[in-house]
């Protein structure tokens, strides 16, 4: 057996923004890896920091107005960088080459007055010698990879001249032309319609293979994170939460939230309609979080933990298992009474 | 048999547009609905679901005559509403309402959260047993929200809050018809469950009828008792729930259904899959004859040229396709 050699290491990651109303801490203690080839789903609410947690990793939060600390290894060939660290001229350098992202939006990466062609072409000649005509060369070569049909012709149009599942696979085609090792797909398939998000899908994987890439997908359907990720981090009011293979976290998973996520949504599969298992409350502000466990206020086994320690105690992220972790205090013997309860209310 | 609340028949909305360049004269029409028939007991939810502009929210829109229709009748307890005025509609009004998808772009901001929901009170020129306030607040209570916010305006809530809002709002004058325009879309999983699961209760408690739009199938299929599937203004396919998803005849319902991720990895990773090529064709323009034969896998000559028409597959099963699937 290989040994899991990761591409992306993060470490202790912080990130805060200071405001009128206070200190939103966005992302706060996050660690985790992700290899060539390997898939990193992360999953979560709105706000719990996923955007946050992966602009840090790109370095595209501004240094001046955000307090960003702690540690994101790029392994390069070359060696390790720290994205937090490194001079900003030497993560710019990084970008699109050592790693790359895409957003929901194709449109906040593609520019509206500028044809496909020519942002494909400035994207390749920030790392290539060549002419314009290898550039053209190149982003047709793209266009057709991502399945852009009559990839020549389609090339000198602009992004108003695509449907928004085209204008996802342009903007793919974008991120990939320098063959970057790490992607981050930051909801890319939240906007689309269920036929064309599984095309997106598939297209993602299918250039994960061709470019043997590290993936890190982040989204809120839990539905395409079964269908692709390796491994999960939820994520909950700026924290991971849990973290483990896809099957511990759809199996086995450890962490009431994680649990009450699972067992909250509908699933199509299956027929029988008994009543929603809802997660009472809603997540708390960033800028007063609670003393204690985040999800204290929305969790029914806070009071099977001895001692008042979700009120008074940040549980840290423990192994559970290996590779399985979760931040939670409640005792082995009570979670596996919780699991039975949740699931048995269904 | 006894009447049904809601009959639809035939019912068309289009839109005239103007296509080509901007010194074109040429006028189209957007067929958003183009032909719906059903009918909804009260108690009752039928989903009405389909990719985006295929015309769901167009239909919902249509049938509460928020938007005149182009053809057809919606026959509301025994009576055709389409050709009715606006004064005419009037009493029908209290009876039929909508909640919006987006709670926040629906509400108001400078009302408070009671003046909001006192609107229908104030629209109807009635005044509930034990006063507005009184009655307000109950309803706040009912759909789980604080009393005690009455005088709270909606930026002070979260999505998940104002969607209450919205659907005290709509439960006011309890009506006997609610068109919920994709109710849950717009929240976060945990938020969706909790909001579901209130529509549920106040419809067991009312007996009212939902007409259910939404593109998530997943909820939808946990929602409704019948399932209408649309595609560019089109019925593709209509059954009771649980034949519409264990046993789907028609290719695009086929397809939708088995593009639905599946939350579960063994189940997720192995299921078969029908991926459709491309997009939706422009509703301006749609294609001839059966109107997914663009995208459709098992398309032959007759489907370019023959419109398919809704027809009786089985018990309560009615489907447009000119080669059904088994
Ligand atoms: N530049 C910023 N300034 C202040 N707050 C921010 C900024 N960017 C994000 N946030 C806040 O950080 C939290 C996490 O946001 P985000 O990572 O975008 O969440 P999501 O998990 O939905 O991607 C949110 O509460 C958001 O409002
Ligand atoms: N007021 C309108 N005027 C012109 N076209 C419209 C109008 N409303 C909707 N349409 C068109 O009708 C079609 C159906 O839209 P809609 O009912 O919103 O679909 P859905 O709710 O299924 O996404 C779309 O092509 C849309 O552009
Ligand atoms: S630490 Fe306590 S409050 Fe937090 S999830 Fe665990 S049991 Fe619930
Ligand atoms: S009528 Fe033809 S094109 Fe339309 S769904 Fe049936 S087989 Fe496909
Ligand atoms: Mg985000
Ligand atoms: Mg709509």
């Amino acid at each position: 057996m290989t040994t899991y050699k990761p591409f992306l290491e993060v470490k202790n990651l912080n990130v805060a923004f200071p405001t009128e109303d206070g200190l939103v801490k966005a992302s706060s203690d996050i660690s985790f890896t992700v290899a060539r080839g390997e898939t990193l789903a992360v999953v979560g609410e709105s706000g719990s920091g996923k955007s946050v947690t992966s602009l840090a990793v790109m370095g595209l939060h501004n240094r001046k107005s955000a307090q960003i600390s702690g540690q994101a290894f790029l392994n390069l060939d070359s060696g390790p960088v720290d994205v937090i660290s490194a001079d900003e001229e030497i993560v710019r350098k990084l970008r699109g080459k050592a790693m790359s992202m895409i957003f929901q939006d194709p449109m906040s990466a593609l520019h509206p007055y500028y044809s496909i062609g020519n942002q494909l072409i400035e994207a390749w000649e920030l790392y290539n010698e060549g002419s314009k005509e290898d550039g053209k060369k190149r982003a047709i070569e793209m266009l057709d990879l991502v399945g852009i049909p009559a990839a020549s012709k389609r090339v000198d149009e602009y992004p108003h001249q695509f449907s928004g599942g085209m204008r996802q696979r342009v903007m793919i085609a974008m991120a990939l032309i320098n063959n970057p090792s790490l992607l981050i797909a930051d909801e890319p398939t939240t906007a689309l319609d269920v036929t064309v998000q599984s095309q997106i899908l598939q297209l993602i994987r299918d250039m994960q293979k061709e470019f043997n890439m590290a993936l890190i997908l982040i989204t809120h359907d839990l539905g395409v994170v079964a269908e692709v990720a390796d491994r999960v981090n939820v994520m909950y009011a700026g924290k991971i939460v849990e973290s483990g293979s896809a099957d511990d976290i759809y199996y086995r998973p450890d962490h009431p939230y994680a649990i009450g996520l699972l067992n909250s949504i509908p699933r199509v599969d299956k027929l029988e309609s008994q009543r929603l298992v809802a997660i009472p409350g809603q997540p708390p502000s960033l800028i007063h979080l609670p003393q204690g466990c985040s999800f204290r206020a929305r969790c029914e086994f806070a009071d099977r933990v001895p001692g008042n320690l979700c009120a008074t105690t940040t549980p840290t992220l423990d192994q559970k298992g290996d590779g399985h972790f979760s931040r939670c205090h409640l005792p082995e013997s009570e979670l596996v009474k919780a699991r039975v309860e949740i699931g048995g209310r269904k | 048999m006894t009447q049904p609340l809601l009959k639809l028949e035939g019912l068309k909305k289009h839109f005239p547009t103007s296509t080509g360049g901007v010194f074109s004269k040429v006028k189209g029409t957007v067929k958003a609905v183009d032909g719906i028939d059903l009918e909804i007991n009260a108690g009752q939810t039928i989903g009405l679901v389909g990719e985006s502009g295929c015309g769901k929210t167009t239909a919902g829109r249509t049938i509460l005559k928020l938007y005149e229709p182009t053809e057809g009748k919606i026959i509301f307890e025994g009576e055709d509403l389409a050709p009715l005025s606006a004064k005419k509609m009037k009493p029908y009004r209290s009876q039929m309402q909508m909640i919006f998808q987006d709670p926040f772009a629906s509400l108001n901001p400078r009302h408070t959260v009671g003046s909001l929901i006192a609107a229908p009170f104030q629209i109807q020129g009635i005044t509930p047993e034990g006063g507005i306030v009184e009655e307000v607040q109950r309803l706040m209570k009912r759909v789980g929200l604080n009393p005690e916010h009455i005088n709270r305006y909606p930026h002070e809530f979260s999505g998940g809050q104002r969607q209450r809002i919205g659907v005290a709002r709509a439960i006011a004058l309890k009506p006997k018809l609610i068109v919920a325009d994709e109710p849950v879309s717009a929240l976060d999983v945990s938020i969706q469950a909790q909001v579901v699961n209130l529509l549920e209760d106040l419809q067991d408690e009312f007996n009212m009828a939902y007409i259910f739009v939404a593109h998530d199938l997943s909820v939808v299929q946990h929602i409704s008792d019948r399932v209408i599937v649309m595609y560019l203004g089109k019925v593709m396919e209509e059954a009771d729930k649980v034949d519409l998803f264990s046993h789907p005849r028609h290719p695009y319902t086929k397809a939708l259904l088995s593009a639905v991720p599946v939350p579960d990895p063994k189940i997720g990773r192995t299921r078969e899959r029908i991926i459709l090529k491309g997009d939706l064709p422009s509703p301006v323009n749609p294609p001839s004859g059966c109107v997914f034969n663009t995208r459709c896998w098992k398309a032959q000559d007759r489907c370019r040229t023959e419109v398919p028409q809704l027809m009786q597959i089985g018990t309560n099963h009615r489907i447009a396709c000119h080669f059904p699937e088994d």
